[in-house]
Parts: C-alpha cells; structure tokens; sequence
C-alpha cells in the first residue's frame, strides 16, 4: 500500500488547516452559502436533508486496518456510529456538523486519509479493480497508476473548476470489476510487445443521459500516461458545455463532436502538453510502484479447505474468489445481508473488518462498487476463522452477486436531490428473494437502484435496474433490462410504466420467474435476455 | 399555509421556523403567509439558518404536514433507520411520510 | 483591498479591448478574452500584448484556468489579469495556472490573501508558475 512521505503529509496537513480557516469564514459570515458551497464540496461536505454528509476519500478502494479503525472512530465520534460504503469505493457519514468539520478531517490526517475531491467539479476520487493484486488476470497491478492520478489530479490547478464532475477510473484486466467504460474517463493498461501501456476510453457515465465511452486511444505509452490525461482534460475543460448542467459532463462534448474530432483535439493538445515537462520521471513511477509490492505469501501452504460445515461451504463458493497466488484467496464481505441498508456498516463491524484484515489479509481491505468490502490476500487454510468471526459480526451473508446484492444509492431518506426513496425497495426485494436456495439458483443478477436521475445506483448498468421517480408527488419505479458494468458494457432499457413500491417488486418478480421459464443451460439473467430480447419480459411484466 | 425552513449552520439540523425562532419539530412551525421571503432574508443574512426556503404545507389537527415529500422526510428523518428519527418510539412514523 | 498585482513593472493605463477588436485593429497592447474565446488565437501577436485580461463572469466558469495556462506556455510575459466574480479561495489556483493580477469584483481580504497564498509549500504537479512538484524533490 502507498504511505505518504512528508510532502503527502504536509499536502493533506495544509488541507486540514485551509478548510479549517474556510469553515470559520463562514460559520463567521465572512462568506455566502453561495460562495462556501463549492468549496465545501471540493472536500466533500454536503447539506443533504437531515445534516451535512460528509465523503471521505478511500484511493482506489484500498485501506489498511488502521484507516479503517479510523473510519470507526469517526462514525462514532462526530456520527450516529455508522457509516455509508458509495459507489466510487468512498465512505460517507449523515450526521455530520459543519462545526466538527475541521476535526475530523486532522484525525483522518492522522492516518493519511482525506476529503479532497470526493465532490465538486474536479476530479473526483480515482477508481480501481477491487481484486487489484490479488487477481490472476491482470497485467499489472492498477493502483500505482491509480495512485500516481490522485497526486496529478489532486488541487490541479487548472482542473478545479471543470464544467462538471470528472470520474477516472484505472483497471489492468480484461474483465472488468470497476465499470470502466461508464466513467469519464476509463483507463485500462495493457501490454504490447512487453511494453505497459494504457487504453484511454473518454466520455462514459450514467446519469441522465447513460452512454458507454468510446476508445480514444488504444495504446498511451506509460511515460506520457499524465500528459495523455491533461490533454483529455484540458480539451474537456475549454469545450465541455457550461450552458446546461445537464450537458455539461464529457460525455456530451465527446457525444456532440465525435470520438474521432475529440481524438483529434486531445492529439493536437497532447503534442503540445508533452513538451512541458509534466510527466515525473520514472524513478517516481517506481517509488510508487515499490508500495504496491506483493505481501509476503507463504510458498507451499494448503491450497485445500475444509467444506464440511455446510454453511461455510455455501459461504466459500458465493463470496471467495481465486486468487494469484496458490494458497491464498479473496474474500468478499457483503454488506447486504436481507434487510440491511446497502453499504451500511456500523462501527463495530467496521472496526471487526479492519480486525480481520489485519489478522488474516495482510493488513489490507477494499471497498468495492457494489458497496462491498474485500479481504484480498486470505489464506485459504485461515477462511473457516475468517467465515466464523463474520459469522459473529453478522457480516457473513453469502449473496455476491445475487439478487440480494444490491446497488442502492441512499435516495430519499437522505439525500437532497432524490426523488424516491432506494434503501426500501432494496430491502423489500431482499425480503422478497430471501431464500438463499432460490437465491443462488437465479445465479448472478445485478439489481441497482438509483432514486434519481443522477444514477449514483449505477441502475442504468443493472441487469435489472429500478430508477426512482417522482410522480405528482408520489415515489414511482421504472424498471430497466440488460445493463452491465462489466466487460460487456452495456445500458439498461425502460420496461415502459412504472410502478409503486409494492408494484415495483412484483415486477422484479415477474422477471425473474420469466427468466427461470425461458433460460437454457446455465445462462445467466443477462445471457438469456441478450438471447430471446426485451419483448417475452415486457410481456411477462405488463402482460 | 406556507411553511419556511432551513438547515442549522453549525450543525446541520434541520429547523422550522415557529414565528419566533426556529424548532427542529415541524408541529412547531408557523404559517409565514407572504411573510416568508423577508423572514427568509433576515434569518439567514445572521446566520440563524442555512440555506432556507418555502414550501407548501397543509394545517392537519397533529400540526403542518408539509406538502412535498421530500420535506416530510426532511421533517422526521430517514424513514428505514426509524431510531435516528425525531419519532424514535413509534414503529409506524415512517407512514406518515408517504 | 481592492486589487492584487503581483508584477514590479508599472502597469498599463490602456483600457483592455475585446478580442475581435483586437484582432481587427493592431495598435491595441490590451486585450480581453472571454470565457468561450480561444486563447490560441493570441499567440501570433503576444510581443506586443502588455495585458491580457482574462474575464471570469462566474466564479464556476473555469475556461480561464486553461486560457491562462496556454498563454504562458506559449510564452506570454506580459500582466495577466483575473477580472470579474474571482474568489479568494480562487487566488492559488489563478496564480499557479499564470495569472499575476486580479481585478476581484469584491474585494478580497488581505490577510485572507496573505495566508492562502502561504498556505501550502508543496505541489503535485507541474502548471504555469515556478513551483516544483514534489515528484522532482523526491528525485531531484
């Protein structure tokens, strides 16, 4: 894992201390709300409808357990001893006081945590491969690159005041666990002729109008990796549209233009941004690198596990993956055991994951897109334990990746912008689904909801997607087929009607058992909906 | 009757306004009338709220029930964490919002 | 404190002109550039530029963040002026992207000014003024 050094240290420090200075001014009247918004959400604090919301950084996903005891300690002290795990691999706490503001943000410079950029528009949080070092299918470890963008993009001084909200997100594999293509920018590296590389891919999101980004660049030489991405974004930045803030992220600028004229801008712009230095030297590229070295696996140890009780072998088989390493496996810990609210976690789990992943993952956890924690480097001689102490905590639900294993935004129970609330339809369609056999005989199904347009649920990318509504004042529900944030990118279509909570679940219902009728072998809900189309579930669902 | 409300500056709290202050019980809020904007204008030029505005509400005999949804959940709290709400004890305050 | 300058040369009593006016007639040595107006179009005459005032209508709008960053790429010496709704927390940024003069429509607080600009000794990244960044501390 990256540590700072004294320039990290002293960057974060200056940040504490300036916003510090900002929430006095304003607390003092020395600034309008108008004038204090910006820079409140360049460091992440929101007013949402309960409180301020705060959003604490988690680069690329990965905390060791002393960070994430801290993030504990901050529920519990300044919070209600709990905490939200987002969609870009964040936490954020609801309870927050603009007064505590400043000390919460010295104790996370404690442990070289932050909230720069977890909002505004700048570049946001960089987002990686929850399985990054650990999985067997990447070419190189993603987070040094991803770590090497933090530093570029953080208080960019050119980047700070974007048209919109920017989104980058840096993956190694040819599978895709981060949703590349739905960010503004997706970056994944790659090999060629032994040399690493990078392919760019410009101008995706969800959101109001989801589109799925465009390869700009099949193979950025890594030593112009920084150069390639502030020509993208200074193009972004003197051509996205500033008119409408519905049209303002780059998606439409790509849209609007054309992949090949915005090429060609980012071209021009790079051969003249490549002349000025901005590219650290690969000795840099390596101090970064060395941080993201492999633990210490043990050679030779027992690639066997003991499935005998069987509801850790139920347990295994859902939520632990393979890993690299002979010996060693992912652990995936869901926060969406049937009736909790997606990516909530309490203190006290919070502070048995760190626990964990110090005992028996290298001291090391994720947090992943679909509100999940990961224990990337477990050894599989030490899953029993690890199972029996999540078991304790209640933290062993075994869905990744079913129907239960849901993407909810926080929607209308906390949020200011929603229009319907996500967290019950998700815990009704738990409820609903609740049997662990039916389950996981529907297999991989990835149902996100969002309670808004604005699709922080990533529902456009669900195999089933619900989108919340407001309809004459009342919470309504569209559903949506065929979305992936996988490999495979691609964008849900409407149904047609929506429904209310009640109705919205049915619907959900009659999906599914479409499905079981009409699959073929172990196809999944995706397979067979690419294979017999939108038309025999529209039926199903509106008859 | 119009309602007017805001956030506390320092800690975020939701507030209504009662007609002499501010109350983070929306039994306690007042018909601002065509009050509002210049209440509006006073309270937050010193700081006694944050971000206010007005909104729609209906009087009902348990006091104003503000017309929007998004404003009642303002009012109680996040409906599926009930212990967090201003109604902590009563299982069924959640169907007051819809 | 009304306005900031950050040059020791006297500064230009000549109203700024907009850019087709500029482009138009030769003998002007101030220039203004709006917010969608391409910066570029400037460098075949920045010999002869003494100002280039750099409009900020919203404080949002940051165009001339890049307009800024452009101009002294391209070798641009002269006053470069930050004019309009340009916010005191908007001073470093101005400053590492080039600008060396603000025309605030409010006015700033000195002592505001003074710490901000303090406030941080390090940099991640390479931009328009003379800070290193900390990759080329940690190497030399």
């Amino acid at each position: 894992m990256y540590k700072y050094d004294q320039y990290d240290q002293a960057i974060v420090d200056a940040r504490v201390d300036e916003f510090r200075d900002q929430v006095r001014r304003r607390m003092a009247g020395e600034m309008t709300e108008d004038q204090f918004k910006p820079l409140r959400l360049m460091n992440g604090l929101y007013l949402q409808l309960h409180a301020y919301m705060l959003r604490v950084a988690i680069p690329y996903g990965t905390l060791d357990s002393r960070q994430m005891h801290m993030l504990a300690h901050i529920a519990r002290k300044y919070d209600r001893d709990y905490g939200h795990f987002t969609t870009r691999q964040n936490i954020q706490y609801n309870w927050i006081k603009l007064e505590d503001a400043g000390d919460i943000l010295a104790d996370l410079a404690t442990v070289e945590m932050h909230a720069i950029q977890t909002s505004g528009n700048c570049i946001r949080n960089i987002s990686s491969d929850q399985y990054a070092g650990a999985a067997a299918d990447e070419v190189t470890d993603p987070r040094p690159w991803a770590e090497l963008l933090r530093q570029w993009s953080t208080f960019h001084p050119e980047f700070s005041y974007l048209p919109r909200k920017f989104k980058i997100a840096v993956i190694a594999s040819d599978e895709d666990r981060a949703a590349m293509r739905l960010h503004d920018i997706g970056i994944q590296l790659v090999e060629r002729e032994g040399k690493l590389g990078a392919a760019f891919y410009v101008g995706g999101g969800m959101g109001r109008t989801p589109m799925i980004a465009p390869l700009i660049k099949d193979f950025v030489p890594i030593e112009d990796f920084l150069s390639y991405s502030e020509a993208c974004l200074r193009v972004y930045n003197r051509y996205g549209r500033r008119d409408n803030i519905y049209k303002a992220r780059i998606k439409i600028l790509v849209h609007e233009i054309g992949a090949d004229e915005y090429r060609r801008q980012v071209e021009e712009e790079f051969a003249h941004v490549k002349t000025l230095g901005i590219d650290p030297p690969v000795a840099e590229l390596e101090r970064i690198t060395a941080f993201f070295a492999p633990p210490a696996f043990e050679a030779g140890i027992t690639d066997s596990v003991d499935r005998s009780d069987p509801d850790f072998a139920v347990w295994l088989d859902q939520n632990v993956k393979a890993h690299k390493q002979a010996g060693y496996a992912i652990v995936n810990i869901s926060l969406k055991k049937t009736g909790d609210i997606p990516g909530d976690a309490s203190s006290a789990q919070i502070d048995v994951m760190a626990d964990i992943a110090k005992d028996y993952s290298f001291d090391e956890l994720r947090v992943t897109h679909a509100q999940n924690i990961v224990l990337p480097h477990v050894a599989k001689r030490d899953l029993y334990a690890v199972w029996q102490k999540l078991v304790e905590a209640d933290l062993a639900a075994a869905n990744l990746d079913l129907i239960s294993d849901i993407i909810a935004c926080p929607g209308l129970d906390y949020c200011s912008l929603a229009n319907a609330r996500s967290i019950p339809v998700a815990q009704k369609i738990a409820k609903r689904f609740a049997d662990p056999a039916r389950q996981r005989d529907l297999g991989e199904l990835k149902l996100k909801i969002s309670g808004c347009i604005n699709a922080c649920g990533h529902h456009h990318a669900g195999h089933i997607g619900i989108l919340g509504v407001d309809k004459k004042g009342t919470e309504n529900y569209q559903l949506s087929l065929g979305g992936s944030g996988a490999e495979d990118t691609s964008i849900g279509k409407i149904t047609g009607p929506g429904f209310d909570e009640d109705g919205i679940v049915d619907a959900v219902e009659r999906v599914t058992d479409k499905y079981i009728q009409l699959r073929e072998g172990d196809e999944r809900f995706l397979d067979t909906y690419r294979r017999v189309g939108f038309d025999p579930f529209k039926e199903a669902i509106y008859g | 009757m119009k309602l007017l409300t805001g956030n506390d500056l320092a800690s975020g709290a939701v507030t209504w306004w009662t007609g002499s202050g501010w109350s983070l019980h929306v039994e306690d809020a007042a018909d601002v009338g065509d009050q509002g904007d210049s209440i509006l204008a006073t309270e937050e030029a010193a700081r006694r709220v944050n971000a206010p505005y007005i909104i729609d509400a209906v009087a009902t005999p348990q006091g104003p029930r503000p017309a929007h949804i998004k404003d009642r959940v303002r009012a109680l709290g996040p409906t599926v964490r009930l212990d967090l709400t201003l109604k902590p004890a009563d299982p069924a305050a959640g169907n007051w919002v819809i | 404190m009304g306005n900031l300058r950050f040059r020791d040369d006297a500064a230009l009593d000549q109203p700024a002109v907009a850019l087709s006016a500029f482009l138009d007639q030769s003998n002007a040595t101030a220039v203004r550039l709006e917010p969608g107006e391409d910066a570029r179009l400037l460098i075949p005459h920045l010999d002869r530029i003494a100002l280039i005032e750099v409009a900020f209508p919203k404080f949002r709008d940051g165009r001339g963040y890049s307009a800024a960053r452009i101009l002294r790429e391209a070798g641009y010496a002269g006053e470069l002026r930050a004019q309009g709704d340009v916010l005191v927390d908007q001073i470093r940024e101005m400053r590492r992207c080039g600008f060396d003069s603000f025309v605030p429509d409010k006015p700033l607080d000195a002592a505001v000014v003074k710490t901000t600009l303090e406030r941080y000794d390090n940099v991640y990244q390479r931009a328009a003024d003379a800070a290193v960044p900390v990759w080329k501390l940690r190497h030399g």
